[in-house]
């Protein structure tokens, strides 16, 4: 338990916070933006993964297919969005159905349940070999940095756009919505979509960090990535109101994760057991403000009421 | 400019629930008429409103504005022809967004949504002279988050949304009934101000008769989903409460201590 090996592991805990960061980002839009709590995303990572690792294999460059990994979360949105606005299924159920056809989908897409790709062989943008040791342009740590910068700066701008305006008022009020003309549905739909795309996309990048893309690697991914949204606004939300600022401090609430999951296992805690302690910590950081308003609401007493008493 | 046709709404059909909301509702508007709305609890005076919104669809009938049947087109494409006000403060605005965003994207009802940006400058400036108008001091407060408003603002900046694009047809749900009595009475100021300067066709319902005589100059008394008193001008203008009252208590109706008190 010497602090080397803590200290060794901690770049390696930074670059997965990162990848897993713009996973985290897919699910602020959901569950902050939109105001819906969405499953679906346990089955894009693992579409993510499955889709850009087969496009490599099959020779295909690696930005396009990463690019191919993002239209098939697009996809994957788009079909809990149907089920949600078009079937009138509830949007947890919907997020259900679409993750578990996708189990399928991705057997289907790899032909077994895991497919590995060799560092060596493939130009992978992204590896656990390229971490230390590697020039700053072939960094993992800096190239995934640099994508979740530009991600939060297009994300940025996309919600000062009419149409991101229109998806933050829906998620907001969705009456007001549609009193002011916007298609709730379709607004509905395209946030899904964008959410989803940025999941695989983030599925793509941690499959090839890995070296293999497995069907159940997207187990659990939703709580990760709450667990990264609700630390970051605990951490942040006092000091960062901006909403660049915002997408940045689940990013980094991501890492922090990571790096406490690292300290765990440093610590020699059972590894099996990460899953629960992930669920707890999401549980009582959602449960903080609901506790705050039922249970900790200070019921002022004047102070001149009180001198008289 | 409105005519609504022997409209029927049932919520709950074949339920214990059942409740038989607009009973063959005839209304027709006339270009700048300002019509106040007054009736008992379940009269369906909301129903009205919300058939006309669109927030459901009606089991009969046919909803026109300005020639165009609308019966049939959803709630969000109706939004282009319509600005609405709710009862509920929190209903109207996005509780996230700030002032200056709720105005802009109220600008854009009935336009498609690009992505080109959401608020301009020259917008700005123009929201801050609008707020500036309603003298709450809110042009200092634009980019403030629309929550961290108390009822009333969120009500005269929804006045403000609801018409800066201007509406064929201006829907007013009681949207003063949640207010306390001095700030009910400046928003209802205020809209009467905003209908007459850009001559909106307005429907405005209100449990306070003294208003629903004061302001506009049309009055209708709704009963069991459908229209029974309609007065307007010289005549309405004459009228008492004692009147309104009166006229309730023949179609069966019981008043109740809110419109007996105001």
């Amino acid at each position: 338990m010497s602090i080397t090996t803590l200290i060794n592991a901690l770049p390696g805990a930074l670059a997965q916070g990162l990848i897993w960061a713009i996973m985290a980002i897919g699910v602020y839009i959901t569950f902050r933006i939109l105001n819906v709590s969405d499953l679906t995303v346990d089955g894009t990572l693992a579409l993510g993964g499955a889709v850009c690792i087969m496009c490599m294999v099959s020779g295909m460059n690696v930005w396009l297919s990463m690019l191919c990994a993002f239209g098939a979360g697009l996809l994957a949105g788009l079909t809990t969005g149907l089920f949600h606005t078009f079937m009138g299924i509830p949007a947890i159920l919907a997020g259900i159905l679409t993750q578990l056809s996708l189990y399928s989908v991705n057997l289907k897409i790899m032909g077994k349940a895991n497919q590995a790709i060799n560092v060596d062989k493939y130009d992978l943008l992204v590896s656990l070999r390229y971490i230390k040791g590697v020039a700053l342009q072939k960094n993992t740590i800096f190239i995934v940095a640099m994508i979740v910068v530009v991600l939060i700066a297009v994300l940025y701008w996309f919600f000062g756009t009419e149409l991101g305006c229109s998806i933050r008022a829906t998620g907001c009020n969705g009456n007001m919505a549609r009193a002011q003309g916007i298609n709730t549905n379709f607004t509905t739909v395209l946030g899904l979509m964008l959410s989803n795309g940025l999941v695989a996309f983030s599925g793509a990048l941690l499959s090839q960090y890995q070296g293999f893309a497995d069907v159940q690697m997207g187990r659990g991914a939703i709580v990760i990535g709450l667990a990264a949204v609700v630390i970051g606004e605990a951490v942040f939300s006092k000091i960062f109101r901006n909403f660049a600022l915002k997408l940045l401090s689940v990013a980094i609430g991501s890492i922090i994760y990571y790096v406490v999951m690292q300290v765990c296992i440093w610590f020699k805690i059972d590894t099996d057991l990460l899953k629960m302690l992930s669920a707890i910590i999401v549980a009582v950081f959602l449960a903080v403000p609901y506790w705050k308003t039922k249970y900790f609401t200070r019921v002022t007493v004047k102070k001149e009421e009180k001198a008289d008493a | 400019m409105l005519e609504i046709k022997n409209v029927y709404k049932t919520f709950n059909p074949g339920t214990v629930n059942e409740k038989v909301a607009l009973k063959g509702l005839n209304l027709t508007l006339n270009d700048g008429d300002f019509v106040t709305v007054i009736g008992g609890n379940g009269a369906g005076k909301s129903t009205m409103l919300n058939a006309v919104a669109g927030v459901w669809p009606v089991d009969m009938g046919k909803i026109i504005i300005d020639g165009q049947d609308i019966t049939r087109l959803s709630e969000h494409k109706r939004a282009k022809y319509i600005g609405r006000v709710f009862q509920d403060p929190m209903m109207g605005t996005a509780a996230t967004m700030g002032i200056d965003e709720n105005l802009a994207l109220a600008a854009r009802r009935g336009e498609g949504r690009s992505l080109r940006t959401g608020i301009t400058k020259k917008e700005r400036e123009e929201y801050h002279e609008l707020l500036k108008s309603l003298g709450l001091g809110l042009e200092d407060r634009m980019t403030s988050k629309v929550g961290l408003l108390s009822g009333g603002q969120r009500q005269a900046v929804t006045l403000l949304m609801a018409t800066l694009k201007k509406p064929k047809l201006l829907l007013l749900d009681e949207h003063t009934a949640a207010l306390d009595p001095k700030t009910a009475g400046k928003v209802l100021e205020l809209s009467d101000k905003i209908v007459h300067e850009h001559n909106l066709t307005t429907l405005m319902i209100t449990h306070n008769m003294r208003d629903a005589i004061k302001y506009g100059n049309r009055l209708i008394m709704m009963h069991e989903g459908h229209i029974i008193y309609d007065v307007r001008g010289e005549e309405k203008s004459h009228l008492e409460v004692s009147d309104l009252l009166l006229r309730f208590e023949q179609a069966g109706g019981e008043a109740n201590d809110r419109m007996i008190l105001s």
